[in-house]
């Protein structure tokens, strides 16, 4: 049997390594941090990446490797996808950056994209989102829904990323109720359902009656929905977890963007950015407002517009940074290099933020 | 609902699938078997659970399917290390690597998908005494599976003939074969115990405590029950106040943090692991307590010879 | 009618030679029989997994650098499980040997000399060293389980190493995310080839540790003692060896060689501390270290096999879109084969007709001589 086994692997070593690839097809090939259905970050890059593939049909040819170490295991999935016929390869998590930054170097004909890095090269281009548009939204409801004028915030690491979406979120809140207050939690997680949902309990149980989340599970909009309570959905739309429950939630939306790069390799006019993506370009979208008496939808849908024609921007001064000192003048908004290193909250956090 | 309540109600639910966890692997222990697979066997509890509640609309099958499954998976363990005679410690670690692919893989459609939720115990009149009644009369059906199976355990243990030959077992598997005890019987109706204990850990974890199905859902929860055991030196009411103890810990770190108590929140998620490693060493400090309880045979594999 | 398994007299040299490849053979029909339940042609999967990495040079230089810490670690462990202690915490040690070797070119950047690297790895060693220090003082002094306090020490040090990242080892350059500043070119383990892929000198640690103890466990003094510690304690005991010391012996072996793989690890394949340095090295260690059968030697080739599991796994998932769950539970039932396999050293299987009754009571030195001998089977399956 085993001979039997061995002798048609090695009949079908020939026709295994001819690649069937056709020539007018543009392989695109990603690489995710989590597992493809882990229900947050990795998902919504391969549900992207589904939706291209549905998209542009024939154009394109799709592949991905998924559940990848940060570090040297990254850099030989990496070199494995280049050597593999890759025409484009994003690299969908933060800690990829430098091995992606030495494939690049080594495959000059690759071109690489990098999530939310600061690093680039003539073929290595990086990609974010603005998400702390959305949060900024968020803070507007929550002021405005709040009976206790008081929010509970589950947050994963303190990255700027994450320090951002907090301060962003308490801006949006103060611009509705100058004395709104934020609780925060570090589950020191970005994915764990349970420890998620007790963060949730233990913030609720200290008084806050909005929950909002930087950590990608469903655990506390469930939490939230059995106390009765309302919560923001993160990634993707939760609402299913909580149909009584979700105000909104901040989707992320990588498809629009994937479709333009892939198509700027195939045509040719692709070129190396660093490109900081928001609301205006579909790169995350509000899930639909609900749970809300019309007035505040209608102010969320206000702050939204605002937001896209670039009328309002969330860091706008007179902002005070939580010591008391002055950050931003009136009138004076943040350039994105301070944003992207944020180390610091604005006043009116409830917590220290952990160095 | 008082602070202090719902604090204690938050503590049993994260008490409870490692209390129920831990008396499993305490019985496999007893009889001898170490087995390390505890989080491979939760993992596959839980998403068999949510896979046969999501497909039968009824959580109390979930339930049951995730108890089979558990049991049913360690005795893949069963199999090898006491029939094949391999390593155990090597098998049990095998186990949960395996049991973390195959739940992904068992659960790859079942992600996202709204998950079911065994009701509340709720009886009228009791549940709704201030302070106790919700404590006491109001918690998940699970919750006093797990106390039920903690007297169970205790009393099997301790108070019965069959009890005693298992542990008979566990201190000298050659004797306890010597006097004609079905060494081999005992060990694998152990083995399936844990199993079974571990798959309704799981399940409690995707039916009750997140009613969802996500990858790695138990995230290292089953080598907490692990530690446990050994915490508890091999005695059932020591796993409860362990557990608790535990969760207690784990939920106090985050109230800590949301009063704004200033210290880096690693050193918080460190502590019920520093605490175990004190306890462990308070209690084998006492060296005759430890070797009395210690089942002197943990972890060697029998053959019967002839 | 049952089977049951007979212990052989001695050692099956036939299935000893014979068992690795009846399990892959095992593992090849199961993963065929895999593959075709989910749809994939199992040729092509089986040569994804096991053939396609091996094709290119670049590619087993990558096999080089996955296996190193692997068998590194192992090695270590081989040598600690022999004697019966079970160090389960070399994953915490690895950590900490990581963080011990970078405090160097990470707080002293300015410090620039050749010795920087030997140094780093020296301090590696002896911070993985001291870390496995802890639970081996634990038992020795207080008899407690040394399997429990190495776990939890693991998740310890997971956490210290997050925090120093996130926090007083922050890149001051690097926008505040956690990560340590680039190590300097003089602070990285350099590649053996640097023409045809990254292999570094990570790999000829890892071989020259594990010539080194199978030299030392087969051919020393030290190595008897280790045996018969492992063998029957009460043998050891009556020969003098002590079993305290024994404890310290090989618990700080394993854990410098932990912490080596470690340092060379950061140093080599990564150039800077971050909020994760290991996939879980030093779990998948241990299942290396009985997949080599005890043996150090094994260890290699266990590594490499282990090595190659992953890099197939990828293969086959950029190739065939087969799902990286499958990848794992692929790699389960080769571990389960391997075990159960090698089962047929010590044992053979033996057809009964009916359950006979136990044999009449054997006297106390003959139960325990069969204790001593399952134990054997468990612990010490290796080269003799």
């Amino acid at each position: 049997m085993k001979k039997i086994l061995i002798g048609l692997a090695a009949a079908m070593a020939v026709s295994a390594s001819v690649p069937a690839m056709a020539q007018d097809k543009t392989k695109a090939c990603f690489i995710y941090v989590g597992s493809k259905t882990d229900g947050g970050w990795s998902q919504a890059h391969d549900i992207a990446r589904q939706k291209v593939q549905a998209d542009l049909g024939d154009k394109v040819e799709t592949s991905f490797v998924e559940s990848v170490p940060e570090g040297p295991d990254a850099q030989r999935t990496l070199e494995r996808l280049a050597r593999s016929g890759c025409k484009i390869i994003f690299a969908t998590s933060f800690g990829f950056m430098d091995q992606t930054v030495a494939v690049a170097q080594k495959f000059p004909d690759v071109k690489f994209e990098h999530a939310t890095g600061y690093k680039s090269a003539p073929n290595l281009a990086t990609y974010n989102s603005r998400f702390y548009e959305g949060r900024y939204i968020q803070g507007v409801i929550a002021a405005k829904m709040s009976k206790k004028g008081e929010a509970g915030y589950i947050a994963s690491f303190p990255i700027p990323e994450v320090v951002m979406g907090i301060n962003s979120f308490l801006l949006g809140a103060q611009s509705v109720n100058p004395d709104f207050k934020l609780k925060v939690v570090w589950a020191n997680t970005w994915f764990d359902a349970a420890k998620e949902a007790d963060a949730a309990k233990v913030l609720i149980d200290q008084g806050v009656d909005i929950i909002t989340q930087h950590t990608d599970s469903t655990g506390p909009m469930q939490v939230a929905a059995e106390r009765g309570i309302l919560a923001f959905g993160q990634a993707s739309d939760m609402i299913k977890a909580g149909p009584k429950t979700q105000l909104t939630a901040i989707v992320d939306t990588w498809a629009p963007y994937y479709e333009k790069r892939i198509g700027a390799v195939a045509d040719g006019s692709w070129k190396s950015e660093s490109i900081w993506d928001g609301l205006k370009d579909g790169i995350l979208t509000m899930a639909p407002y609900t749970n809300m008496p019309d007035d505040v939808k209608k102010l969320a849908e206000e702050t939204e517009a605002k937001i896209k024609s670039g009328e309002l921007k969330p860091f706008t001064g007179p902002i005070k940074k939580q010591d008391g000192s002055e950050w931003l003048k009136a009138g004076e908004s943040s350039d994105d290099a301070t944003l992207l290193g944020m180390n610091f909250y604005v006043a009116g956090v409830d917590d220290k933020l952990p160095q | 609902m008082g602070l202090a309540e719902s604090i204690l109600l938050t503590i049993a639910t994260a008490a409870t699938p490692l209390l129920i966890a831990a008396l499993g692997e305490l019985v496999v222990e007893r009889s001898g078997v170490l087995n390390l697979g505890v989080e491979g066997m939760m993992v596959i509890g839980a998403v068999c659970g949510f896979a046969g509640a999501a497909l039968s609309g009824s959580p109390w099958i979930g339930v049951l399917c995730g108890v089979l499954a558990g049991a049913l998976f360690s005795l893949l363990f069963g199999v090898l290390t006491i029939t094949v005679a391999t390593n155990q410690v090597a098998t049990g670690l095998s186990l949960t690597l395996l049991g973390l692919g195959l739940s992904g893989l068992i659960g790859e459609s079942f992600v996202g998908s709204p998950g079911l939720r065994l009701p509340n115990l709720y009886v009228p009149g009791l549940t709704d005494i201030p302070l106790v009644g919700r404590l006491l009369f109001g918690q998940d059906p699970i919750f006093y599976i797990s106390i039920l199976l903690l007297i169970g355990v205790s009393w099997f243990l301790f108070r019965t003939r069959t009890g005693l030959t298992l542990r008979a077992i566990g201190d000298s598997h050659a004797s306890a074969h010597a006097l004609g005890i079905e060494v081999v019987a005992y060990r694998y109706a152990a083995v399936l115990f844990g199993g079974a204990c571990a798959g309704l850990a799981g399940a409690h974890l995707s039916l009750v405590y997140t009613p969802q199905w996500v990858e790695n859902m138990t995230a290292g929860r089953g080598w907490i029950a692990l530690a446990l055991v050994v915490f508890a030196s091999w005695r059932p009411m020591r796993i409860l106040f362990g557990a608790y103890l535990f969760g207690a810990v784990s939920i106090g770190q985050l109230h800590a943090q949301a009063l704004g108590v200033g210290i880096p929140s690693q050193f918080l998620s460190a502590l019920p692991y520093l605490a175990t490693v004190v306890v462990l060493v308070i209690i084998s400090r006492n060296r005759r307590l430890t070797m009395m309880n210690t089942p002197a045979s943990l972890g060697q594999p029998f053959v019967p010879e002839r | 009618m049952r089977f049951e398994l007979v212990r052989r007299p001695e050692r099956s040299a036939l299935f000893s030679a014979l068992s690795p490849f009846l399990a892959f053979g095992l593992t090849l029909i199961a993963g065929a029989i895999l593959f075709a339940l989910i749809g994939q042609n199992p040729v092509n999967a089986l040569y994804s997994y096991f053939v396609e990495p091996l094709t290119e040079i670049w590619s087993l230089h990558e096999l080089a650098i996955k296996a190193a810490p692997l068998i590194l670690i192992a090695v270590g462990l081989t040598i600690c499980y022999r004697s019966n202690n079970w160090n389960i915490g070399a994953e915490g040690q690895f950590i900490i040997g990581g963080i011990v070797g970078s405090i160097l070119p990470v707080l002293y950047p300015e410090f620039q000399s050749p010795l920087v690297l030997p140094l780093m790895l020296l301090m590696g060693m002896v911070g993985g060293a001291v870390y496995a220090a802890v639970p081996a003082f634990l038992k020795a002094r207080f008899n407690t389980n040394e399997i429990l306090t190495s776990l939890m020490l693991v998740y310890v040090a997971q956490l210290l190493l997050d925090w120093l990242v996130r926090g007083p080892w922050r890149n001051p350059g690097g926008m505040n995310f956690p990560e340590t500043r680039q190590f300097d070119a003089q602070a990285v383990l350099p590649e053996l080839f640097p023409s045809s892929g990254r292999a570094n000198w990570g790999i000829v640690f890892a071989l020259v540790a594990a010539v080194l103890a199978w030299l030392m466990l087969s051919r020393t003094l030290k190595g008897f003692e280790i045996r018969v510690m492992g063998a029957s304690p009460r043998a050891a005991r009556f020969a003098g060896f002590s079993a305290k010391r024994m404890v310290f012996f090989v618990f700080l072996l394993s854990g410098a060689l932990a912490g080596l793989a470690g340092i060379s690890e950061v140093s080599g394949a990564i150039g800077q501390l971050r909020p994760t340095i290991s996939p879980g090295y030093g779990f998948t260690a241990i299942i290396v270290a009985f997949l080599g059968r005890l043996n150090p030697l094994g260890a290699v080739a266990a590594g490499l096999l282990l090595a190659l599991t992953y890099l197939g796994g990828e293969a086959a998932q950029i190739s065939l879109g087969v799902s990286e769950k499958v990848a794992r539970v692929f790699q389960g039932m080769l571990l389960f084969f391997v075990l159960g396999c090698d089962t047929l050293i010590h044992y053979r299987i033996r057809r009964v007709a009916q359950a006979i009754a136990p044999s009449s009571i054997t006297d106390t030195p003959a139960a325990s001589s069969s204790e001593a001998a399952a134990l054997e089977a468990g612990g010490t399956g290796g080269a003799r």
